[in-house]
């Protein structure tokens, strides 16, 4: 294999304007023919210094940059950087607020794959139609969230030892009637898409990722188990209240596109029904930990890491507190952008087109991968 | 047989597609400018300071303390405080913001204002048409700009405005509470003691004492509500 940009090999350069790279994502692909022999991904158009400002920021103020990070799922952003707030300030979570925590983790979890499916079959060519139906139902789930939060997507929700607002017996009603009815939904689109011979041929044997590679390269989410590596964080640390619930992780066999795709429309049957037990679990309470100082939060000094497992792998804050009112360091673990590092070992060998599926089939946010 | 996939796809676009005319939960496009779905209790989109009274000058909540200009992770408050004092809704004297400026194209939305707020001073308004034909300052939204009367507050969040004025009638209840026991407590310890000018001069202190003590009693309620 030729590793020259020369006469033999035609450099082309996809995005930052492509339809299909999800914002503003950039690959400069070497050809040969129609055959990729080698891909440079280029980032940073969407950078805007996210860590720097958490450090100048207080905790509190880092909040609603969460919210820009992956902005479809803003609620599980909240979710970890409060965990590690907490962890570092040592700082108890009333069992209502960890309920409803839950609860709108695997809403979000329900609403980003089911986007995720839609782009995914836009990708492919699919324009329109599965990416209208599952907005359909995630406009439902964020109906949800600003009845609840007061904005669809810049939640802005969670806070440190709980969460900021109340939800009423009317909302969980709602929230119920949405879970309840979710599964017809998943059974009309997975009969839209999974039997569909096109999709088929797009997806499988495209972009196969070894597990020996998806654990060296740090790669973590369903992208992970699609691979075939039993690794939850949900299971392994039993954050929140998740050992509590029943609910399986579904494992793929082959890594390749189409187990990344299963992947997602199974984990949204696990969600329905962790949702479905935290709906009929959850009893009246406090929601927030009335110890928390919201002015002049100040964490004894020390370093803390808190994970969750994000619709899209592994989302960590990494905090070192030096005593004062603003992280000494602020570091966020992207699950989008570790996960797109494997991208030149999944598309080399295949064609342009298998380029863009394989793309969306890693599932990234462009707020997230550059912040 | 090939094909059979792509013709199950199809049945569930048909059926879409016909139970568009029958099924209400199919038909979800809402044709916004003629229709509008209602805004709910909770939705925030920017700040907007609240007056009681009819006067948006004298009756302005916020004492310009810069808690929220401090606090607001943007930065996008910009205040000024007033060299003189002015009486405020409940007669006490106060500073007043010479200047409140909110740069409504810095701001996020997130309501972090609010929080902080001790006096229940600023609020989220819920009016999202914000589009404006200058280019500049017309997007930079001054105190008059701002201000928005205690009935507008009622109407755009009338559970959570009803919440702020019980804390704020407790808030005075309490206050003028310990004003009169202050005041008794004053004419309790000015009696002993024969009536000179000194025992006016010591009564005085404690009068005026009780309503500075008054701030932290009215965010108390703030903080538990949160």
């Amino acid at each position: 294999m030729s590793s020259r940009f020369d006469g033999e090999l035609l450099e082309v350069s996809m995005g930052p304007q492509h339809p299909s790279t999800h914002g503003v994502f950039r690959m400069n692909v070497a050809l040969e023919g129609e055959i990729v022999r080698k891909l440079k991904p280029v980032f940073g158009y969407l950078h805007r210094n996210h860590e720097k400002i958490g450090e100048n920021a207080s905790y509190l103020g880092s909040m609603p940059y969460t919210d820009r990070l992956d902005y479809f799922c803003s609620m599980t952003n909240n979710w970890a950087y409060a965990l590690s707030v907490e962890k570092l300030a040592g700082i108890e979570v009333p069992e209502r607020a960890e309920y409803l925590r839950v609860i709108l983790a695997e809403l979000t979890r329900l609403q980003n794959h089911a986007s995720f499916l839609g782009f995914l079959l836009s990708d492919m060519g699919a324009w329109g139609t599965p990416l209208m139906y599952a907005f359909r139902e995630r406009e439902k789930i964020l109906d949800l969230f600003e009845s609840l939060s007061g904005s669809r997507m810049m939640c802005d929700y969670m806070r440190f030892g709980g969460c900021r607002v109340e939800a009423d017996a009317d909302w969980l009603g709602r929230a119920k009637k949405i879970v309840d009815l979710f599964p017809k939904f998943l059974d009309e689109f997975e009969q839209l898409i999974l039997q569909n011979e096109i999709v088929i041929a797009r997806t499988q044997n495209v972009g196969k990722l070894s597990a020996d590679l998806a654990i060296n390269a740090g790669i973590s989410g369903p992208m992970l188990r699609a691979s075939g590596v039993n690794y939850d964080i949900r299971k392994v640390d039993g954050y929140g209240f998740y050992p509590r619930f029943k609910f399986r992780i579904p494992l793929g066999d082959h890594g390749d596109t189409y187990d990344r795709l299963m992947m997602r429309a199974l984990e949204m049957r696990e969600s329905v029904e962790i949702l479905k037990q935290a709906l009929a679990q959850i009893q009246p309470g406090p929601i927030v930990n009335p110890k928390v100082k919201i002015r002049a939060f100040r964490p004894p000094i020390g370093e803390a890491y808190g994970r969750i497992e994000g619709p899209k792998g592994e989302l960590g804050f990494y905090l070192i507190s030096d005593g004062g009112p603003n992280p000494y360091r602020y570091r966020v673990r992207p699950p989008s952008f570790i996960n797109l590092t494997v991208l030149e070992d999944l598309c080399l060998g295949h064609t342009v087109a298998d380029v863009m599926v394989i793309l969306g089939s890693v599932d990234i946010v462009m707020g997230e991968v550059d912040r | 047989m090939i094909g059979t996939g792509i013709l199950k796809g199809m049945a569930v676009t048909l059926r879409n597609f016909a139970g568009s005319y029958f099924e209400k939960d199919r038909l979800i496009t809402v044709q916004y400018p003629e229709e509008r779905n209602p805004l709910p209790e909770n939705y925030r989109n920017f700040p907007i300071l609240i007056y009681d009274t009819d006067d948006a000058e004298a009756g302005l909540r916020c004492v310009a303390c810069k808690i929220c200009e401090k606090e607001c992770p943007p930065q996008c408050i910009y205040i000024i405080k007033s060299d003189d004092k002015k009486p405020d809704y409940m007669g006490k004297p106060q500073f007043y913001p010479k200047v409140f400026d909110i740069d409504i194209s810095v701001c996020m939305s997130c309501q972090i204002c609010v929080e902080v707020c001790p006096f229940e001073a600023i609020k989220m308004d819920k009016d999202f048409e914000l589009s404006k034909r200058e280019r500049f300052d017309a997007l930079l939204f001054r105190k008059e700009e701002l201000s928005k009367s205690n009935e507008y507050y009622h109407r755009i969040h009338p559970v959570e405005a009803a919440a702020v004025d019980a804390n704020l009638a407790e808030a005075a209840a309490a206050a003028e509470a310990k004003k009169k026991a202050a005041a008794a407590a004053a004419a309790a310890a000015a009696k002993p003691t024969p009536a000179t000018s000194n025992a006016t001069t010591t009564s005085a202190p404690g009068s005026t004492s009780a309503p500075a003590k008054a701030p932290p009693e009215s965010s108390s309620p703030t903080a538990s509500k949160q």
